[in-house]
């Protein structure tokens, strides 16, 4: 379980992005975290794998606090996998290199482990006939399945998503979030900064709502959408729809 | 106008007879300047007072010519301090190294800046050390980012060491003069010269070509 305390982050004295988040992940849901640019979403979901250093506060994973520095930041990452929104594929490896690579380097699993392993997760996301082509070969809505069977294969407690579609075109954005779908409520904790409104709406769990480096409210999906708390909320929801 | 096929004939051999010094001090300079070019890159990571050394010795090599570095340093500096004179086969050494040493540090330093940060913060998300990371991840890249530059600056390398006669080197052009002297004629001996550079280089950039070929991803 991800737990946040009081979490700061300022970029220096005059850019402060975050102020005093709380918040408490339950194991095994989807969380949609939306609300407008510059809000602190993405800087927020990069703090909880510390690609991020807070600037103040505490962040637990399963209870032990990582923005320690006596932390082993590399035992922990290996729980909570990320997807970024430009991908971020390894581009000298092809699709299955880019996959196996963690799988041998931290997992220290054999060649044919990790390749057998590799081969499953690239089928699972639709790309088992690309595992041998390279990133720059492969359309925005390959890269970016390709990036998520390399973040699942790690089997991580915790997937962060940041935003995951928001550079894709609407065909390849339904192709991407087809398979968040099918990784819904299978065990894993999902994090999602989106802008899509229908995956928030249908397959998340919980909406998050940040505004100005603050979460001004988390609601069931359903309630968020016919019933928010705050009119902040219910603006930005009546600009989206 | 006259040309003397003689003089060709006769002389051919002598004047490619300073290939070899010229692949030697090339050869040796390329291996020292890449080091002198990899440990900068690193020392100007450190942000201090190395980084402002370095980056002068990179601001002064890059801005003077070859040409005055090699007076510089084979007469210049015995004539100020006659102790550490030096003999100009080490004096070219030393020049061409620092030389190429400062253009490799500008290319290798571009090759890593290149590199988009997104797949290293990729490789930081899971869990992946960061020497792998330096290892796996950001020197095969860098390494082909740079390889156009880095031949063509051994091709630069190879052109430039065509000065070394003017400390008393035996190369191409040491042997031309030699031939010059002999025969009055430059056409022909000078005709040697050109063809045998253009050759050499025309060799390294087809060299460079085959390895980028095969660095290619697909």
């Amino acid at each position: 379980m991800i737990k946040v305390e009081h979490l700061y982050k300022n970029y220096s004295e005059d850019v402060k992005v975050l102020f005093d988040v709380n918040f408490d992940f339950e194991d095994g849901k989807t969380y949609a975290i939306i609300g407008s640019s510059g809000g602190g979403k993405s800087t927020f979901i990069r703090c909880l794998n510390m690609l991020e250093e807070p600037t103040e506060g505490s962040i637990y994973f399963n209870d032990i606090k990582i923005n320690d520095p006596k932390t082993d930041l590399v035992k922990i990452r290996e729980k909570i996998g990320m997807v970024f929104q430009n991908f971020n594929l390894f581009e000298h490896m092809r699709a299955l290199q880019n996959v196996t690579y963690a799988l041998k380097k931290v997992k220290k699993m054999s060649q044919e482990e990790a390749d057998a392993k590799g081969k499953e997760l690239l089928d699972l996301v639709g790309l088992g006939h690309r595992q041998n082509s390279y990133p720059h070969q492969l359309s925005g809505g390959e890269k970016q399945r390709c990036a998520i069977a390399r973040a699942l294969a790690m089997e991580p407690e915790v997937l962060l998503f940041d935003e995951p579609t928001s550079a894709l075109d609407p065909e390849m954005t339904s192709e991407v979030l087809k398979v968040l779908q099918n990784l819904n409520h299978t065990g894993m904790t999902m994090i999602v900064v989106t802008h899509e409104m229908n995956f928030a709406k249908e397959v998340a769990d919980y909406v998050i709502y940040m505004d100005q480096g603050k979460i001004l409210e988390c609601s069931k999906s359903e309630e968020f959408f016919t019933n928010a708390k705050t009119q902040r909320a219910r603006d930005f929801i009546s600009n989206m729809l | 106008m006259q040309f003397h096929v003689e003089i060709i004939q006769e002389y051919w051999s002598l004047i490619l007879g300073g290939i070899p010094i010229i692949l030697i001090i090339s050869l040796i300079s390329a291996l020292l300047g890449t080091a002198i070019g990899l440990l900068t890159v690193l020392a100007r990571r450190s942000h201090g007072i190395l980084d402002k050394i370095v980056s002068a010795y990179i601001d002064i090599f890059r801005g003077t010519p070859v040409y005055v570095q090699v007076y510089f340093f084979y007469y210049g500096i015995a004539s100020l301090i006659p102790a550490i004179s030096i003999n100009s086969f080490t004096a070219c050494i030393i020049v061409f190294s620092l030389n190429s040493g400062a253009y490799l540090s500008e290319i290798i330093r571009s090759g890593i800046e290149g590199i988009d940060k997104g797949q290293i913060e990729a490789a930081r998300a899971l869990g992946v050390k960061n020497t792998d990371i330096t290892k796996d991840i950001i020197v095969p890249q860098a390494f082909r980012n740079c390889l156009p530059a880095v031949i063509n600056e051994f091709i630069t390398l190879t052109k430039e060491t065509s000065i070394i006669s003017v400390i008393g080197m035996h190369d191409m052009m040491y042997w031309f003069m030699v031939v010059k002297n002999q025969t009055y004629q430059s056409f022909e001996g000078l005709l040697i010269v050109f063809i045998a550079y253009y050759v050499m280089n025309k060799l390294l950039s087809l060299g460079g070509k085959f390895i980028e070929r095969k660095l290619k991803y697909d």
